[in-house]
C-alpha cells in the first residue's frame, strides 16, 4: 500500500531530465577540471605542511602586523556564504517564484565556503594542534568565542536548510538512477512523498528559512566584532556590525551569480537560469552596491570629521598612503564599476551581471585586506615597523581554498542535482495557479476581476 | 596583597639599553638568525624606543624604555579566547604559553604592541643554549609571550621568605631591568603600599602613564618633567 502511493507521488523526471545528467554522465571537461582543482589542492596542502613544520614565519606576517592574508580570507568566505542560506530563506519566505531553480546553488555555497572561513581561522594558528582549547578553556568574553559559537551554529542550520529540500530530489535520484543507489537510499530517510511527508517537509523547510535568517546576520556581526570590540584605530567602529552584514550580502550575492553563471555555462542549464535570474540578482546586488557605498562614505567621514591624530594616520595609510591603491581599486570595483552596468537595463544582461559580480569579489577581497592589515601597521606607539607583503606560502593556501571549495562544489553537482528539480515541478504545477490567485487577493475588489483572471488562468 | 609596578625615570634615562639586554639573559630570549630582524620578527621583551617629538628648530629626541605595561584593565586579557593570559590578583599580566593556541587576537588588541610572537621555535648559538635561566621556561613556535615583570624571581623570594618564615621585604622581589639599570632609573615595588618608593614615586607631579585615556589603568609610570 505504502509503496503503491509512493511510487505514485514520486515524479518522473520528463523534461527536467537535463538536471540529472550530470550525475549520470562525466564529460572529459569534468575529469581535466578535476585534476587542475586536484593540484592547487596538492599545492595549497604542501604550502600548509611547510608552514605547520616551521612555523608561521613562513608567511610575509611581522611585528605589528600581526593579521594578514588569512584573516582576510576568513573574513571574506564567511562573507560569501552569505551568499546562499540567507537570500535563500528571504526569497522562499517572501515567496518569490523566481527562487526555483537558484535556491540550490546558493544553499550550497554556504556550506562549502564556510568550512573555508573556519579553516582560515585554523590555519591562522600558531599552535594548531590545540584548537579545542577553545572547547576546553573556552573564554566566554573573547569575541573569537562568539565566532566560535556563532559559525557553529550557522553551519549546522545551512546544512540542514540545505538538506531539508532535497531529501525529494534524493529520493527521486533513488527510484530512478541504477548507480550509487545505496547513498540515495540511505540520504532519502525512507521519503515517499506521502501528504504527511510532504506537510512536515513544508513546517520544518519554513521554520529553518526563519530561524536561518537571524543566524546568519549574527555571524557576520560577530565576525566585525572581532576588530569592533578592540580599541585600535578604524576597528573601534559602532557600524562594523551591519556594515560587514552589508559587505557580506554583497560579495554573497556576486559569488551566486558567478557560480550561477559557470552552472549555466557547464551544464547548458540556460532553461533553468534564464537572464531574467541575472536581472533580478543584479539588480539586488545594485541595491547592496549603494547600500555598500552608503556605510563607507559614513564610516571614513566620521573618521575624517573627528580627524583625531591617531585615526587620521590610518586614514592616510587608507586613502594616500601604501594602500592606497588597493583602496581606490575597491572603490572603483565595489562601487563604479558595478553601479555603471547594473543601473543600465540594456548592460544588465547575463554577461554584464557576471562581468560586475567578478569586479565586486574582487574589491570585497581587497575591503577586507584593508580592514585587517592597515590599522595594524599604523599602531599607537611610533616603533619601527616593516611593511607587509604576503609571501607564496599564503598565496598557495588561499588558491588552496579557492580549489578546494570549487572541488567540493563541482563534486556536490556530481552527486546531486543542482537545481531543485521538485520545486521546480512544483513550480510548473502550482505556482501559476497560486500566484493567480494571490494576485486576484491584492486587487481593490476581488468580485470585480473574478470572471476575468479565471478566463486567464491556465488548465 | 601587593599590588606590582615599576616606575621609569625618563629625565634619568640614558638610553643605553641595559634593561633591555638583562631582560633578555634573564628570561632565555631567542637569539634572532638571519633575516628575522629584517622580516621585522625580532623582539624583546623591555625594548627601547626612540622617536623625534615636534619639528625644527624645536626638536627633542624621545628615549622610552617599553615593558609590558600589566594595566588593570589589560585589552589583551579580554580578548583571549582560551583564556591563556590573565590578570593575577597580584596585577601582573601573565601568559600560560602551553595554553595558548597562538591566535594572535592578544597581540593585535594591545594597544601598547607589548606582546610578542614566536615566529620561528627559538634558536641561541652554542654556548648560550647551554647557560639558560633554570627559572624561566623556554616558549615553543606558535605561542605568544611578553614581560612577566620577571614572575619567577617573585615566587623565588617569596619561597625564600616562607622558608624563612616571615613575610616579603621591600626590595627582595625586582625584576632584572630594574636591577640592571646602570642610571638607577627604574623603580620597583607594591604601588598598593603608601610607603613604598614607587607610590610616592607615582604621586609625583611629573609623573605620567602611556595612553592614559585609554583607560587601561597601565601600572608602569613614567616620570618626566613638561
Amino acid at each position: 500500500m505504502n509503496d503503491a502511493i509512493g511510487s505514485a507521488h514520486t515524479p518522473s523526471l520528463g523534461e527536467d531530465a537535463i538536471l540529472v545528467q550530470p550525475i549520470v554522465h562525466s564529460t572529459r571537461r569534468f575529469y581535466i577540471l578535476t585534476a587542475v582543482l586536484l593540484g592547487v589542492t596538492g599545492l595549497g596542502i604542501f604550502a600548509y605542511c611547510l608552514q605547520y613544520r616551521n612555523g608561521l614565519g613562513v608567511t610575509g606576517l611581522n611585528r605589528p602586523v600581526y593579521w594578514g592574508v588569512y584573516i582576510t580570507n576568513f573574513v571574506f568566505f564567511i562573507g560569501i556564504s552569505h551568499a546562499g542560506t540567507l537570500i535563500s530563506a528571504i526569497l522562499r519566505i517572501v515567496s518569490a517564484e523566481w527562487r526555483r531553480t537558484i535556491t540550490r546553488s546558493a544553499e550550497v555555497i554556504t556550506v562549502m565556503v564556510l568550512l573555508f572561513g573556519v579553516g582560515n581561522i585554523l590555519i591562522d594558528l600558531g599552535r594548531p594542534d590545540r584548537m579545542l582549547n577553545v572547547v576546553k578553556h573556552g573564554h566566554l568574553q573573547s569575541p573569537l568565542l562568539w565566532d566560535v559559537c556563532s559559525i557553529t551554529t550557522y553551519l549546522i542550520c545551512s546544512t540542514v536548510y540545505l538538506y531539508l529540500p532535497l531529501i525529494p530530489d534524493i529520493a527521486i535520484l533513488r527510484d530512478n538512477i541504477a548507480n550509487k543507489h545505496w547513498l540515495y537510499r540511505m540520504l532519502a530517510l525512507g521519503w515517499k512523498g506521502t501528504p504527511r511527508q510532504w506537510r512536515i517537509l513544508h513546517i520544518l523547510m519554513s521554520v529553518m528559512a526563519i530561524v536561518v535568517i537571524p543566524v546568519a546576520v549574527s555571524v557576520h556581526t560577530v565576525v566585525s566584532f572581532v576588530f569592533a570590540m578592540t580599541i585600535q584605530p578604524m576597528w573601534h567602529s559602532a557600524i562594523f556590525g551591519p556594515y560587514f552584514v552589508a559587505g557580506a550580502i554583497f560579495s554573497g550575492v556576486a559569488a551566486l551569480i558567478v557560480a550561477m553563471a559557470i552552472i549555466r555555462w557547464a551544464y547548458h542549464l540556460e532553461g533553468y537560469f534564464k537572464p531574467i535570474h541575472f536581472n533580478y540578482l543584479g539588480i539586488l546586488l545594485l541595491v547592496m552596491s549603494l547600500l555598500w557605498l552608503y556605510f563607507t562614505l559614513s564610516e571614513f567621514l566620521t573618521t575624517f570629521y573627528g580627524h583625531e591624530p591617531i585615526h587620521m594616520k590610518v586614514f592616510n595609510a587608507k586613502l594616500f598612503g601604501p594602500y592606497a591603491p588597493y583602496f581606490w581599486t575597491m572603490v572603483l570595483t565595489c562601487f563604479v564599476l558595478p553601479f555603471i552596468i547594473l543601473s543600465n537595463r540594456k548592460t544588465r544582461t547575463v554577461a554584464g551581471t557576471v562581468i560586475a559580480s567578478i569586479s565586486v569579489n574582487i574589491g570585497m577581497y581587497l575591503e577586507r585586506y584593508i580592514i585587517v592589515v592597515p590599522s595594524l601597521s599604523n599602531p599607537r606607539l611610533p616603533r619601527e615597523s616593516v611593511s607587509y607583503t604576503p609571501t607564496w606560502v599564503e598565496w598557495c593556501i588561499l588558491a588552496g581554498c579557492f580549489s578546494t571549495f570549487m572541488l567540493l562544489y563541482v563534486l556536490f553537482t556530481k552527486f546531486f542535482p543542482i537545481v531543485s528539480i521538485w520545486e521546480v515541478k512544483e513550480g510548473r504545477e502550482k505556482a501559476v495557479a497560486e500566484v493567480s490567485e494571490r494576485i486576484r487577493q491584492y486587487l481593490p475588489s476581488a468580485n470585480l476581476s473574478e470572471p476575468k483572471l479565471k478566463d486567464a488562468l491556465p488548465t | 596583597m601587593a599590588r606590582w609596578g615599576m616606575v621609569i625615570d625618563l629625565d634619568l634615562c640614558t638610553g643605553c639599553q641595559a634593561c633591555s639586554v638583562a631582560c633578555k639573559a634573564e628570561n632565555n630570549l631567542a637569539v634572532p638568525q638571519d633575516g628575522v630582524a629584517d622580516n621585522g620578527r625580532h623582539f624583546s621583551w623591555l625594548e627601547v624606543i626612540s622617536f623625534v617629538e615636534g619639528e625644527y628648530p624645536r626638536v627633542k629626541m624621545r628615549m622610552l624604555p617599553l615593558p609590558c605595561m600589566h594595566c588593570d584593565r589589560p585589552p589583551c586579557v579580554k580578548v583571549c579566547p582560551v583564556g591563556a593570559t590573565y590578570l593575577s590578583e597580584e596585577g601582573i599580566v601573565g601568559q600560560i604559553y602551553n595554553r595558548c593556541i597562538g591566535c594572535r587576537y592578544c597581540t593585535t588588541a594591545c594597544p601598547y604592541t607589548v606582546r610578542y610572537f614566536n615566529w620561528h621555535a627559538p634558536v641561541w648559538p652554542e654556548p648560550m643554549s647551554k647557560s639558560l635561566n633554570p627559572d624561566v621556561s623556554v616558549r615553543p613556535k606558535g605561542v605568544v609571550e611578553k614581560c612577566t615583570f620577571c614572575h619567577h624571581r617573585l615566587m623565588k623570594a617569596r619561597d625564600q621568605a616562607r622558608f624563612e618564615a616571615r613575610s616579603l621585604r621591600p626590595g627582595e622581589y625586582v625584576p632584572a631591568c630594574v636591577e640592571a639599570c646602570p642610571a638607577k632609573a627604574m623603580w620597583f615595588g607594591d604601588l598598593d603600599d603608601p610607603a613604598s618608593e614607587v607610590s610616592q614615586l607615582a604621586s609625583s607631579r611629573r609623573a605620567f602613564r602611556l595612553m592614559e585615556d585609554l583607560g587601561t589603568e597601565p601600572k608602569v609610570i613614567y616620570l618626566q618633567e613638561r
